[in-house]
């Protein structure tokens, strides 16, 4: 177990699972914020992934894919409700435009993970390549964890919902 | 595209059908009493008989549930977000209701029949909850009963496959099989939990057998 691993494991014997656990990546002016996924049900073949990536230069860029050793294909997906219909749908790619954040997040959009190699297991983490228009690629480390609402006094941090409105309180 | 009509029609009617269910059910306040079945609570009908398979091949039909309460909850398991959202907020629904879980049977449906074999949703839902039951069907099965609780269902292709827009509601449906209420995605277990335990006090067991 590296350093970093067993910081991590330590940390969450200490607070429990369910703290949200920041880790970032940087590329060129973009900031990658906790990149992770939900854990998967067995013989699942897909995954969701989720993070925020927060554009420091004084250009826009975009996000236009991923791909991860975890999952075939790593696909950019919009999520909306409508009248109480979940759609969703592949999209080229999330424009970043300067000093603005993307945020993918339960209940929005996603990093699809399709075709798992294997189930998303709670605790384990998995690598990542994200690519930028501009800004290139970047490896991160998907953390397998579960949504962040859970468990008690949950109620004001309900993040996991309303995809149409951007991470206001 | 001449045959696209009756899809779009019957998309539209079901769009109807859910604004104004969803318009009545806000209207009430949060855990009124039930109100006499049907007239007041829901002009349009939702719920009804339905014949399922669950997860041991058996089938399963709506009266199997007679006598408990119904959260029902429609999804498909290559969903990678609102479902599993739903379940795992099932599961935490049912830990808030504690001791009242036991009058509360949570029901996943598919709306993907074609990929969703029983087992494969048995062993979808147990790892949200062991106690939730996950049903799937034959296409008409899955048909009937999407059409019974106004869910609109329909395929629709991505890259490498497809994925299934549906309507992502949870229904609370009485002891007699009937619709109490339903909930929207951004609705907490907590204040689900709590409507819940309303519709439970008003409606005082009836089978007084019923140990645990
Ligand atoms: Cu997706």
């Amino acid at each position: 177990m590296d350093s970093k691993a067993l910081m991590v494991a330590v940390a969450a014997a200490l607070f429990g699972t369910t703290l949200v656990f920041a880790h970032s990546f940087e590329v060129g002016d973009l900031a990658v914020g906790h990149p992770w996924a939900r854990p998967t049900a067995p013989g699942a073949t897909i995954g969701a992934g989720y993070l925020t990536v927060t554009n420091n230069g004084a250009e826009a860029d975009r996000l236009i894919g991923g791909s991860s050793t975890a999952a075939a294909r790593v696909e950019l997906h919009t999520m909306s409700m409508d009248e109480g219909v979940m759609k969703m749908r592949a999209v080229e790619g999330f424009e970043i435009a300067p000093g603005e954040t993307l945020t993918l997040a339960p209940g929005g959009n996603h990093l699809m993970l399709m075709d798992l190699a294997g189930p998303l297991v709670e605790g384990a983490s998995v690598p990542a390549t994200l690519t930028f228009e501009k800004a290139g690629t970047v490896d991160v480390e998907l953390m397998i964890e579960k949504m962040p609402s859970e468990g008690p006094g949950s109620s004001g941090e309900h993040s996991g919902h309303g995809g149409m409105d951007h991470g206001g309180h | 595209m001449d045959d696209l009509r009756p899809f779009l029609l019957a998309g539209i009617a079901v769009c109807v059908a859910i604004l104004a269910g969803l318009g009545l059910t806000l209207l009430l306040p949060a855990g009124a009493p039930p109100q006499a079945p049907t007239a007041a609570s829901a002009p349009v009908p939702i719920g009804g008989p339905f014949t399922l398979v669950g997860g041991d091949g058996l089938t399963v039909t709506d009266a199997d549930f007679r006598g408990r309460f119904m959260l029902v909850f429609f999804g498909f398991t290559h969903c990678p977000d609102v479902c599993p959202t739903a379940l795992e907020e099932m599961g935490r629904t049912l830990e808030t209701l504690g001791e009242d879980s036991k009058r509360v049977t949570p029901v996943f449906i598919s709306v993907d029949p074609e990929r969703d074999t029983p087992d494969m949703v048995q062993d979808y839902v147990a790892f949200f909850d062991t106690r939730i039951v996950g049903l799937t069907g034959s296409d008409a099965q899955i048909d009937a009963v999407a059409k019974a609780y106004k869910v609109y269902h329909e395929k629709v292709e991505i890259e490498g496959g497809y994925t299934v827009d549906h309507t992502a509601l949870t229904y609370l449906m009485g002891p007699d099989g009937t619709f109490r209420q339903l909930f929207r995605p951004q609705e907490t277990p907590e204040e689900r939990a709590k409507a819940i335990k309303a519709a439970i006090a008003a409606e005082p067991e009836t089978t007084p057998q019923e140990g645990s």
